[in-house]
């Protein structure tokens, strides 16, 4: 799937975006670029404008102005830039009757592609006998699994993953995390959200703070502790927002 | 992409045991009907209040709740290199179609273990069945414009039993109590006019004149004859009911496309 990946284009870029609801700005200019190979966490306090970002790159919520290409696509006008993208979200709203590998055959069908669900990452993650499981005996955890195995199926080059290891257990949670770096290792891209800033450091090369729709940090973790004076990233994180509210 | 997501759909329909009651319902009340009147032009004529009745509350209530519930797997498919306008039409249809399906079975089915029905009442039949596919469709187009209007369960609900209170009991009503109160004067054309602007009433109105049954129909019912008892008449009610079906299908579709998930 990365050869669908033109050299020309960064993997996701973000060009301007803005979008309210109501008199609510919840975007108010976006501009960002994701390169290939980068894991990116995108983080803030409640409200500030991450699941619109998301919502924005998955196409799912129409900007008032700007655009969002994913592999030089326009991601609001053409559904192939969906193509690129594996999607984890916090919680995969699944049919109750239908099981893990019914999903997975609809997912083929609907991306016309034939591709066998990733072995390791499903043994690893103990799914197993749960493919063949209908959703509603499933707990969240199980769905969650069942997520991340869609998300990858078809080594995607753009990963769009909200709050991923929230509901897995640690075993799960970790081979959740040795997937992405491998991911990450193929060229894939990443952008995470997450209220679990130890997954955070060790997944993200960069951070994206919003706070009230607009960028307030774009840099490594690195920077930010430096920036911050704080080794630990939530502290980072808690000390940026203090700093904004001062 | 559209087989597939309208044979998951229409799969996912079928498990629905809310489906299953609606053809046990259907089936049921015929049965019941045949029993106690026989196959003539009674049960027939009983069948269609029935049906107007219950055909509109069906598909505004089952559409919108399955909008609501489906909600969060839409906004999942649409991540996927899915086009929203294929994604809508295989939604309506996988509502749609099951809702015509079981009503047609449970309606004809008992008829056909009854010994059937004579060529003259198969036609009144095959006319029943296809209006009340007509108001199905209408229906579950009115469903997905209320649901996708409005993000909040409760009151899309609320708005979709308003919209079956007005169309199916209230209308007649308000006519009659129109006609009672300014009968002096010449209302008549300006009644023409509202009455086109009633799907159910338009497909009684349609049934009936082809029952012969005019002194069953309301006041509009008898104004309509009057006015339309020729050709003219039978396709002025079915564009008028071709343009509610397709209304009400654009409206939802369109804010489908443009709608935040």
């Amino acid at each position: 799937m990365m050869h669908l990946l033109s050299h020309e284009h960064p993997p996701v870029e973000v060009r301007d975006i803005r979008k309210a609801f109501g008199a609510n700005q919840v975007l108010a200019g976006i501009d960002l670029v994701f390169r290939r190979g980068e894991t990116t966490a995108i983080v803030g306090p409640n409200g500030a404008g991450k699941s619109t970002l998301i919502k924005c790159l998955l196409g799912l919520v129409r900007p008032d102005q700007g655009h969002v290409f994913i592999g030089g696509i326009n991601a609001q006008q053409d559904a192939a830039a969906r193509r690129l993208v594996g999607y984890m979200p916090q919680h995969a709203a699944f049919p109750g009757s239908m099981t893990g590998r019914d999903m997975i055959r609809l997912v083929e069908e609907l991306r016309q592609e034939d591709r066998a669900p990733d072995l390791e990452l499903v043994r690893r993650l103990g799914l197993g006998a749960d493919l063949d499981k209908p959703f509603r005996q499933l707990s969240g955890g199980t769905r969650q699994k069942v997520s991340a195995v869609l998300a990858s199926m078809f080594s995607p080059p753009v990963y769009v993953l909200d709050e991923p290891t929230a509901g897995l257990d640690p075993v799960a949670g970790a081979a959740l995390k040795d997937h992405m770096a491998a991911e990450r290792e193929r060229g894939a891209t990443t952008l995470l959200t997450s209220h679990v800033m130890a997954d955070l450091e060790e997944l993200a090369d960069r951070v994206v703070f919003l706070l009230d729709g607009r960028i307030r940090f774009d840099g490594t973790i690195e920077h930010l502790r430096t920036l911050t004076g704080k080794d630990r990233l939530e502290r980072a994180i808690a000390t940026l927002l203090e700093g904004d509210a001062a | 992409m559209m087989t597939t997501l309208l044979t998951f759909h229409i799969k996912d329909a079928l498990r629905s045991r809310w489906l299953f009651a609606h053809f046990a319902l259907y089936l049921i009340i015929t049965e019941g009907l045949l029993l106690a009147s026989g196959t003539g032009d009674k049960t027939l004529l009983s069948l269609i209040n029935v049906v107007l009745l219950l055909v509109p509350l069906v598909g505004l209530v089952f559409g919108t709740i399955h909008q609501y519930n489906s909600r969060e797997f839409t906004e999942l498919l649409l991540t996927q290199p899915v086009r929203r306008s294929v994604l809508f039409g295989s939604l309506l249809a996988g509502v749609a179609l099951p809702l015509m399906a079981t009503f047609a079975l449970g309606v004809f089915l008992p008829f056909v273990w009854h010994g059937g029905v004579t060529q003259d009442q198969g036609l009144r039949l095959a006319l029943l069945l296809g209006l009340g596919s007509v108001l199905t469709i209408t229906s579950v187009g009115a469903a997905f414009m209320v649901s996708t209007g409005q993000t909040d369960r409760v009151r899309g609900i609320g708005t979709a039993l308003g919209l079956w209170l007005v169309y199916a009991v209230l209308f007649d009503g308000a006519v009659l109590l129109a006609v009672t109160t300014l009968g002096h004067w010449p209302i008549e054309k300006a009644l023409l006019g509202i009455m086109l602007a009633n799907p159910v009433d338009l497909s009684r109105l349609i049934l009936l004149q082809v029952f012969d049954a005019a002194a069953m129909m309301g006041y509009t019912g008898a104004l309509f004859t009057r006015f339309f008892t020729s050709a003219s008449g039978f396709i002025m009610a079915g564009t008028a009911l071709l343009v509610w079906m397709l209304l009400p299908l654009w409206s939802a579709r369109r804010r489908f496309l443009s709608q935040d998930f």
